[in-house]
Parts: structure tokens; sequence; C-alpha cells
């Protein structure tokens, strides 16, 4: 009994290759598994000597291998890029060597949303570079002071907000003209093109800002059209586009004279900063106040100073030297003073008449005369003449 | 100087540059000094003017429009 009750429990047991065999079947026996069309992402595509395509489809959280034979690959027009959205047909499989289910691809075509926009990008791209739209020598400078500034954008949009925020916080004294345009969905390109070529029109500006805010590829595809590219490169004022996304550029950003990050990095780069500004304004006052009058005045005076004291210098010399001359006149004027000679000792006589009495044949005996010293006078009579 | 204008209507830009014109100028030899005087007390204006600019000054938005009228830019917060 317990013999036979272990026997009613067997199960037959499967090889892999049974197991594989068996699903298999049951999967190409669905007529609807045989003829799909699946969308998603290439990856890891590869295309070994063979001539077999080998490639990943996938969405967010699944994926499918694909395999496309040589004779199907070999008609292919273009190869498939990993990260492109296609659209593939073909057959469901088990490929039992590898354990898994694949798609055997016998037709491929570019997807609707992104994968076929990218592709229009790229091939608009390539259209107006070969035709020189982008090339560096048609970039024109902006300009570092900008007076009046247009600005295309969504007046509601975040870009119109950060710019302002920048402008007002950076440069204030630019005047900003607002030419408003639809930055995304249908007639957002016309708007934009229109609105660039009324500021050229009728604002005179200096340089147009063209911004918005980031977003997908299809958010963003008012700004590849091929007419905006040459609204921008037709432009009189030079354009800076500030288009906020973080995976590509735009056709416009390839346009335009310069291309800035986002919104806010664009009204940097169209503007000095006001701090900038204003050191380099202190710097040049400074400059001009080393010309002030008074500072003329003082250098004059400064130069007056310096002749001054030359002058008075050479003066006092002068005055000294006619000191010690002086000296010596005086010195030698003292030494023939009479007085100074009488003070020596010896007298001056002279006659009743005043003559001074210098031979002995000018006096008689008993002649008076006049004896002088140095304290004064008085009389002597001659007593002999021998 | 001929090209003498009103320096309240001068932008930044304009008498920044004549300015630094006469900087450069009075830099140089001048023999003329009522010339000098004149010179720096112009460019004291235009410093003034300058300074006074960056002060004051206020981002102003205005609007053009499809007819190409320029209109008060008011935000719609």
């Amino acid at each position: 009994m317990e013999q036979l009750s272990f026997l009613a429990q067997v199960r037959p047991v499967w090889s892999v290759s049974q197991l594989s065999g068996y699903l298999r079947s049951l999967i190409e026996a669905q007529p609807s598994l045989q003829d799909v069309w699946v969308q998603g992402e290439i990856s890891n595509f590869s295309r070994p000597k063979s001539g077999h395509w080998y490639f990943t489809l996938k969405d967010r959280n699944a994926q499918l291998p694909c395999v496309m034979w040589r004779s199907t690959a070999e008609l292919q027009s273009r190869l498939p890029q990993d990260g492109e959205a296609l659209e593939v047909h073909g057959g469901l499989s088990v490929y039992e060597a590898g354990g898994r289910y694949q798609l055997y691809v016998d037709q491929i075509r570019v997807g609707g949303g992104e994968g076929a926009l990218y592709q229009q990008f790229m091939e608009l791209k390539t259209h107006l570079e070969a035709e020189g739209l982008f090339a560096p020598e048609r970039k024109r400078l902006t300009p570092a002071w900008p007076r009046r500034l247009g600005l295309v954008t969504s007046p509601s949009g975040a870009a119109m907000h950060d710019i302002t925020q920048t402008l007002a916080r950076r440069f204030p004294l630019v005047e900003v003209i607002l030419a408003p345009a639809k930055v995304q969905g249908n007639g957002a390109s016309i708007q934009i093109e229109a609105a660039i070529r009324r500021l050229n029109h009728y604002a005179k500006v200096d340089v147009i800002l063209l911004a918005r805010g980031g977003g997908s590829l299809e958010d963003l595809a008012a700004f590849n059209s091929e007419r905006l590219a040459r609204t921008i490169a037709a432009s009189q004022a030079p354009v800076i586009c500030g288009v906020g996304h973080e995976t590509d550029f735009t056709i416009a950003d390839f346009a335009a004279d310069l291309r800035a990050p986002t919104p806010t990095a664009a009204a940097e780069l169209a503007t000095p900063s006001v701090a900038d500004l204003a050191a380099a304004l202190q710097t040049l006052t400074r400059q001009l106040a080393r010309h002030s009058p008074a500072a003329m005045v003082l250098r004059e005076r400064q130069r007056l100073d310096e002749f001054g004291l030359r002058v008075s210098r050479a003066l006092r010399q002068n005055i000294q030297l006619q000191r010690a001359g002086l000296a010596g006149i005086q010195a030698r004027l003292v030494a023939l003073n009479p007085a100074a000679v009488l003070e020596r000792g010896y007298a001056v006589v002279s006659t009743q008449q005043g003559e001074t009495v210098r031979r002995r044949g000018q006096v008689e005996p008993g002649e008076k005369l006049k004896v002088r010293v140095s304290d004064g006078q008085f009389g002597v009579r001659v007593e002999a003449k021998d | 100087m001929a090209k003498e204008k009103a320096i309240e209507a001068l932008s930044y830009e304009q008498a920044y540059k004549e300015m630094e014109e006469i900087v450069s100028e009075l830099e140089g030899d001048i023999s003329n000094l009522d010339q000098a005087i004149k010179l720096f007390e112009r460019g004291q204006a235009l410093a003034r003017h300058c300074a006074d600019l960056l002060e004051k000054a206020e981002l102003k938005v205005r609007e053009l429009t499809e007819d190409g009228d320029l209109k008060d830019f008011e935000a719609e917060e």
C-alpha cells in the first residue's frame, strides 16, 4: 500500500530540452504572438561578422531580446542606434540554447513620439550644418553693455521670472523689451519667429534672449524648427539662446550666436554685473581724482615750496658771505681809526691854527700848541727847538 | 571737446567711455591749466552720473505688442 501510494505521487520529470521545446511550441502556436508590433528603445545593438543583428528592446520596466537575421538586416536602409525609439515587427519564440524567449524581427520602423522627433532633429541638424548655418564665423559678438535687451519667452513661464530676477540683480541698467511668445505646443515656433522679427523691426534691441525652461525633446519641438533657425540666423541683433534642458542642444541653440545652458545663464552671458561696473567706476574715479584742481594746486605748491627753499638757501649762503666780508672790512676800519692809535699812547700835536705838526720847522720856541690824546686835549708851549 | 552733450542724457556706457577719455587726456601733457580744470570738472560730473545710474537703476520691462507698440509690462503673478 505504501509503495503504491508512493508510485501514485510520482510525476514525470522533464529534461530541460523537453521543457524548452514544449514552451517554444506553445508560443509558436499562438498566432497573436507571431505577428506583433512592439515599441521600445534600442540598446546593446550588435552586428557580429555573421551579419545578423542582435539588440534589446526595452522600456522602463522590461526588456526583450531581439534578433534580425542577415537576410532581412541586409535590406535595412540604416542601422538602428542605441537609445533610438523604434517599433519592430516579428514573431516571438524561445531560444532554447540561451534559455530565453526572443523576438525574431522582420521589420523596423521609426516609432512615433521621441524616436521620430529625434530622427527629424538629427536630419535637420545635419542639413543645416552642411549649409553652414551653424558655422562659427557666422556667430556675432554680443555687446558687453547692452542698452536694450529683447526677450522672447512666455510671460508666465519660469524662464521669464529667472531672467528678470537675474537682470534686476546683475544689470538693472538694461531696458528689457519683452516680445511674448508661446514656447510650447501648436504654433509656438511661428510665434517665436514673429517675436524675433518684431524685436528687430520695432525695438532696436542690442541683443535678443530666447529662453524657456527645460523639457523633453517633444516639449522643445518649437525650438527645433528649420524656419526658426533661419529667423535666428537672419536676426539683426545677435541672439542668445537659453533653453534649459538636460540632454541635447536644440536647433535654435546651434543657430544662435551664443548658447547658454539655462535662462539664468543666458541673462548672465548677456550682461555685465553691477558689482564689476561699480569696481571699474571706482578705479576710474580715483584716477580722475589724481587730476583734481586741489591735487594740481598741491602739486604746484610743492613745486613752489621747493623753489622757495632753494632761493632761501641761496640767500642764506649769500648773507653769510656778506657778513664775513663785512666783518673783515669792519676790522680793517677799526684798525684804521685814529682814535685807536691814540688809545695805544700816541698823541697828535697841532698848531693853534689846527695844523697837524709833522716837522720841527713848523713850530717856534714859545709857541703854544695843542696836544690831542685819546680822551681829550691840552695846551703846551714849545720851550726850545734843539 | 566737440561732443559735449548734456550729461544727464548719457547712458552709463557713454558716460563711462567719456570719463576714460578724460582721464587719459589728463594723464597726458596738458599745458593749459584752465583746460585741465574744465576736463576734470566734467569728469567728476560724469563719475557722479555713472554712480547715480548704478545706484538708482531699477529694471524696466516693457512689452512689445504685435502692432509694434511698447507698453509697460506687468508680471502676472
